[in-house]
């Protein structure tokens, strides 16, 4: 019998994949962008899940605002690596700290 | 109903796994795949939970843009694959920590609360559509927030063109709007000159000679 708690399990899951993720990836920033539509993917599914058990179309209404900003923000981010390729040669995230954070 | 969780614990499987692979494997195109398979299984429960709009929305614009512009990124920025595995297993520790305590948490607050007492709802009556009740909402109630979202959408589309934009030195352009700005004085100059007396008849004995 699938409940509430089984989607919302999912999306947890999820979550702290990507989150282990952003930890694990520390030579490419092109899988970090990755990984956080990974999060908005699960991010969704709980939305998703309340929507359907809750019986409130609402929910669905914010995914698909999700949706749209994650595909801006994949836009805008994918345009600054191209750039941050072309002036540095690389997406290292271990040598992009001339900020010295 | 044995076959709705067949089918959960099937597509759930793929996506769980997906993921795995997605921050796992070195290759970033690799990645990139994995990341359209966990998407189009993550469709595959929306169908399941009756959100039909949702799902191909994520399955033509996630899969079929926003995938391919990575796809696109990964193959034009030509990343070495043997460079992307050193240097994993120094934060393998912090990562596994964080991700085991988050979902930890998660799993208490999910399966103590009482959600898990919460079924699947009776099915729609026929004639009952889920995209209508959506597009209800959103032209109705959701209509500025739908109009922003359009706005930035734009602003999406002009940061990441102006950014990426790069003006060739060699090729010669014209500028329109400096063509038509420009004003008679930048471009003519009359030139008061005194005429001089010893220019006039300077062809004139050539001429005689090759006429003689």
């Amino acid at each position: 019998m699938l409940t509430l708690a089984h989607f919302l399990t999912l999306g947890a899951l999820l979550f702290c994949i990507s989150v282990a993720g952003i930890f694990l990836n520390r030579k490419n920033v092109l899988i970090l962008l990755m990984c956080i539509e990974l999060m908005l993917l699960a991010v969704n599914m709980n939305f998703v899940a309340f929507s359907y058990f809750l019986d409130d179309m609402h929910g669905q209404v914010f995914v698909f605002f999700i949706l749209t900003v994650a595909a801006a923000e994949a836009a805008i981010g994918l345009a600054i690596l191209v750039v941050l390729f072309r002036n540095r040669s690389t997406i290292d995230v271990e040598n992009l700290a001339d900020l010295k954070g | 109903m044995p076959i709705i969780e067949l089918v959960f614990y099937f597509f759930g499987t793929i996506l769980v796994l997906s993921a795995l692979s997605v921050v796992t494997v070195g290759n970033p195109i690799y990645a990139v795949l994995f990341l359209v398979l966990s998407f189009f299984s993550a469709a595959c429960i929306w169908l399941l939970m009756e959100a039909e709009f949702l799902a191909i929305v994520l399955v033509l614009v996630y899969v079929g843009a926003v995938m391919v512009l990575f796809l696109f990124v990964v193959m034009m920025l030509d990343v070495r694959p043997a460079s992307v595995r050193q240097g994993v297993p120094r934060f393998l520790p912090v990562g596994l920590l964080v991700a085991f305590a988050m979902a930890l948490q998660m799993f208490l607050v999910i399966w103590t609360r009482g959600l898990e007492a919460l079924p699947m709802p009776a099915p729609k009556p026929d004639g009952y559509s889920h995209i209508s009740e959506l597009g209800l909402l959103l032209y109705t109630e959701y209509l500025f927030a739908f109009e922003v979202a359009a706005v930035l959408l734009l602003v999406a589309i002009i940061a990441a063109i102006m950014l990426t934009h790069r003006r060739r030195q060699s090729t010669k352009q014209q500028d329109p709007s400096r063509q038509v700005r420009i004003k008679r004085a930048e471009r003519v100059r009359l030139v008061s000159r005194a005429a001089e007396a010893g220019a006039v008849d300077q062809t004139a004995p050539q001429r005689d000679r090759e006429g003689g």
